[in-house]
């Protein structure tokens, strides 16, 4: 028995793999038929560029992309009301009755010759940004973090704080040059 | 001169019952712990890192898009360009609408809008590729999407 038992030890010795599976899920917008231009106000966009040199450039600004998050953050929250900073309306969310909400959109363009590591450290900036003010709005407001609010709870903190991360179709730096 | 003194050897016994015991606990281990990989992988790939990432639920649901460059071993046939590994063959963004497909049909009717396609990409990837697939696969209406990448190491 313990022959056997050794023989199928060595066997899953051998096929195992510790893969673990983890990251950044993310939902795609549903194509549409015919392209519509949202009307989006200027100052509720937050645009991000980064091209094929793995270069940002955020509202016509070079930037690093560790400061990034801290970008967003402010941009989202709008502190002093600027008039360049995005919009807030005031809704009426379940549970917590009229916040407001900022209208702000991060637009993320990348060129076809960015690397996807950029494009991951990026995502991952904003969606930090997203997470961190979620985390102090829930310690605020409920005295707990995140991972230990209730589903409607965690409902509510999401459309304070909604993902509002639109991706532009890419830009291709080498047919532009193509065309002239 | 002899420096190191020979250790007289005393003959011992020692009961070997619970080496079955520890056997089987090791087994048990790797049988929960194993996942069998269905795919060999024919492209290097370098997973991005990231901290806001989960854990991948519902593997059944999950298919995977590997992007990488060829293997040491397949880059005399396959050359060094950036290729797409769907199931196990070389593949171009045309095949994805029958791969999704596929994938679709083995589902039962209300797990089809849970599919999830797992983005499996080197990190040196260039983006333009990254969106011919995510285009495709809004055409393919598979918008649930997971970029797979790794915890960093502090």
């Amino acid at each position: 028995m313990a022959d056997i038992a050794f023989l199928l030890l060595t066997f899953f010795l051998l096929t195992t793999t510790m893969d673990q599976n983890i990251g950044m899920p993310r939902r795609l917008p549903p194509m549409l038929e015919e392209q519509q231009d949202v009307d989006i106000n200027k100052r509720n966009i937050l645009q991000v560029h980064v091209n094929s040199y793995d270069r940002l450039l955020v509202n016509g600004k070079p930037m690093e992309v560790i400061l990034l998050k801290d970008e967003v953050k402010t941009f989202i929250q709008n502190p002093n009301n600027d008039a360049d900073k995005p919009e807030k309306e005031t809704k009426d969310i379940a549970g917590l009755g009229s916040m407001s909400v900022s209208k702000g959109v991060v637009s993320l363009q990348t060129d076809r010759g960015t690397s996807y590591k950029i494009y991951m450290a990026v995502q991952n900036e904003i969606m930090k940004a997203y997470s961190e003010l979620r985390e102090e709005f829930s310690v605020s407001r409920f005295n707990n973090p995140l991972t230990k609010l209730t589903e409607e709870q965690l409902d509510a903190v999401r459309s304070v704080y909604p993902l509002n991360i639109s991706e532009a179709e890419p830009r291709d730096a080498t047919a532009k040059k193509k065309k002239k | 001169m002899k420096l190191v003194k020979k250790k007289k050897r005393v003959a011992g016994s020692y009961s070997s019952s619970s080496m079955s015991d520890i056997v089987f606990m090791l087994l048990f281990f790797f049988m929960v712990t194993t996942t069998m990989r269905d795919e060999e992988i024919m492209v290097k790939i370098k997973l991005p890192e990231a901290t806001e990432i989960a854990k991948l639920e519902r593997k059944d649901l999950t298919c995977y898009i590997n992007i990488g460059t060829p293997q040491d071993a397949l880059q005399k046939n396959y050359g060094t360009d950036t290729r797409m590994q769907l199931n196990d063959k070389f593949s171009t963004v045309n095949d994805i609408r029958d791969f999704v497909a596929a994938k679709r049909e083995q589902l039962s009717e209300a797990d089809r809008i849970q599919l999830t396609v797992a983005f499996k990409i080197d990190e040196q990837t260039r983006m333009g590729i990254v969106t011919d697939v995510k285009q495709e696969l809004r055409r393919c209406q598979a918008l649930k999407i997971n970029y797979l990448a790794l915890k960093p190491v502090d």
